[in-house]
């Protein structure tokens, strides 16, 4: 596969970010490079390998059905940069 | 040109679980904003999200109730894409292998509507649009309560088609107890992907999707125009541009929001926090017997055993509030129910009941009054204490406010007359009034008697049983 500038800016809007010039140039060769390991897996025959999701061999870790507490309103605003009535106040996105 | 419609559905269905999908906040629907939301619901970073059991449980319910196969080895994963309502940037939910898949629910006119699968996930938060800020306001506390999406194939080919579905999905959520199918509190909610194509054609059109449809008259209203905007569309030589459009059901026609994002697009990749979830025959094996009475189900039985008309069935059973009040009703009258209290229960849920409830827009699952209050109300007719008419105008009072038959008929002296000699007076009275009506029906004219029926019952204001008086006339005339 071959990541050109076109890829990188489509990947720029996906992540809502903005490259320069330099480092969207930058960036198309690292990205490059990333891809290029993994075309070492492709050669590797993995025919009788089940997909790998997970690195623990850990499985069905569930809760009870239980309501517990939540935090305080005031906690959870802590962090919101601009707040109001209680809710966290956002760029307009109501379409 | 003749062009056919192609619906398929998504429906979302919140689970009526207590606490939410990943942490022990509650799902409780309102509440005052972001008073529900913990770190893992606010998706702060470090926190840790453990899955809900019953969420699993519910799921399994509901595909073994729709016909699914169960997928034996689940996981979960993030579908990356930023909006505000969604404050981890990602949502948790099933790409690879969702819980079930392969299932159909059947029509009334015994067609299925295949379902493609099953899969859990996450609600996001709400929005609302701040005119004074121009900016919205984020209230997380709808996050992370429990989703099913079902998702079915393109079968649907009409809007009737498309809300008899709904309708089925929605009595086999409620019969399982996955969900109360409240629509009006977005406890169901409907998108809808249509495309139209020339009739007979077997290549789809191009779709676009109508996101989070929440009232069945909506649905049904939202196909329609669609389907119409995308044939005239078609027809004045444009093309359909596959996209996601926003239905508004104020103004009756829908408008685009944004186009369609690809799949790979959300970046779809494993959650490394929600380790698998093995479901073993065991577990399937348990949950299946403990399923109760579903609605195709109880429509027979109530066909075979209780002798209803398939019509009456069909309305009974399909809501679960209805058949509660039915079963409860029917029982209030007499424990074990004859048939006859049985189709009796039938008939005033079916008449007075939903007549009055679609005149108050009033939900089954809101009535005011008591089975009992029903019941009791059903003994005075059967025992003649009062009759029909009298009966209508005492339900709408036990309707409104759950009032005492028993008590409002007494207070209000609306019970009939048993005594015999005053029946009788009253008729003898209304045929020396009418000597000519007796005459007309004496020389063979037979709706005289009518006449004199209505006289008579007029005189004893309602109040006497009609076939006693009936038979009193025939006897004086002969």
């Amino acid at each position: 596969m071959t990541v050109d500038s076109t890829i990188v800016t489509y990947l720029e809007n996906l992540a809502r970010i903005r490259l320069t010039d330099t480092e969207r140039e930058k960036c198309t060769d690292d990205l490059q490079r990333i891809i290029s390991y993994f075309d070492e897996l492709d050669a590797v025959d993995t025919e009788d390998v089940l997909p790998l999701s997970h690195a623990f061999e850990q499985v069905n870790i569930t809760r009870l059905d239980e309501v517990l507490p939540s935090f305080p309103t005031e906690a959870i605003l802590q962090n919101a940069p601009r707040q109001k009535d209680n809710c966290f106040l956002v760029q307009r996105t109501v379409e | 040109m003749q062009y056919e419609t192609v619906i398929g559905l998504e429906v979302h269905t919140e689970l009526s679980t207590k606490s939410k999908i990943f942490c022990s906040c509650t799902t409780q629907f309102g509440g005052e904003a972001n008073t529900h939301v913990c770190p893992v619901c606010a998706g702060l970073p470090g926190a840790l999200p453990v899955l809900n059991a019953e969420v699993v449980e519910r799921a399994v319910r509901a595909g073994l109730a729709t016909h699914c196969t169960i997928t034996r080895d689940n996981k979960f994963d993030r579908k990356n894409y930023f909006y505000p309502d969604l404050p981890k940037a990602y949502q948790i939910s099933q790409l690879y292998f969702p819980i079930c898949t392969d299932g159909y629910v059947e029509l009334a006119s015994g067609k299925r509507v295949r379902l493609r699968e099953i899969h859990m996930e996450e609600d996001a938060g709400k929005l609302t649009h701040d005119p004074y800020a121009d900016a919205s306001l984020a209230d997380y506390n709808r996050c992370g309560v429990p989703l099913l999406e079902i998702v079915t194939q393109p079968d649907i080919s009409c809007a009737e088609e498309a809300v008899e579905t709904v309708e089925k999905l929605r009595a086999i959520l409620q019969y399982t107890n996955v969900s109360d199918g409240k629509m009006q509190e977005g406890s169901l909610r409907a998108d809808v992907n249509l495309s139209v194509r020339p009739k007979g054609s077997q290549t789809l059109g191009t779709r676009t999707e109508m996101k989070n449809i929440n009232s069945l008259r909506a649905i049904a209203r939202a196909i329609e125009a669609e389907a119409e905007r995308q044939i005239d569309l078609i027809e004045s030589g444009g093309a359909v541009t596959q996209e996601t459009r926003r239905w508004d059901d104020d103004a009756g026609e829908s408008y685009a929001m944004r186009s369609k994002e690809d799949a790979q697009d959300y970046k779809y990749y494993p959650d490394p926090d929600l380790p698998p979830i093995h479901i073993s025959e065991a577990d399937i094996e348990r949950i299946a017997e403990s399923m109760p009475e579903l609605p195709e189900a109880k429509k027979q039985r109530y066909m075979t055993e209780l002798g209803l008309p398939a019509y009456d069935t069909n309305l009974l059973t399909s809501d679960l509030a209805l058949v509660r009040l039915f079963e409860a009703t029917a029982k209030a009258v007499s424990d074990p129910p004859s048939p006859a209290d049985y189709k009796e229960a039938s008939n005033w849920i079916l008449g007075e009941v939903l007549r009055l409830a679609s005149e108050t827009a009033t939900l089954p699952e809101n009535f005011a009054f008591s089975p009992h209050s029903l019941a009791k109300l059903i003994r005075l007719v059967k025992s003649n204490t009062i009759n029909r008419n009298t009966a209508k105008k005492v339900f709408k009072e036990v309707f409104a406010a759950d009032t005492d038959p028993e008590a409002y008929v007494k207070e209000h002296n609306l019970a009939m007359t048993t005594d015999a000699d005053a029946i009788r007076a009253a008729v003898e009275a209304v045929l020396a009034a009418n000597e000519k009506s007796v005459k007309e029906y004496k020389s063979g004219k037979a709706q005289a008697l009518q006449y004199l029926i209505g006289q008579s019952m007029k005189a004893l204001k309602g109040k006497a049983p009609a076939p006693e008086v009936k038979a009193l006339l025939e006897a004086l005339l002969r």
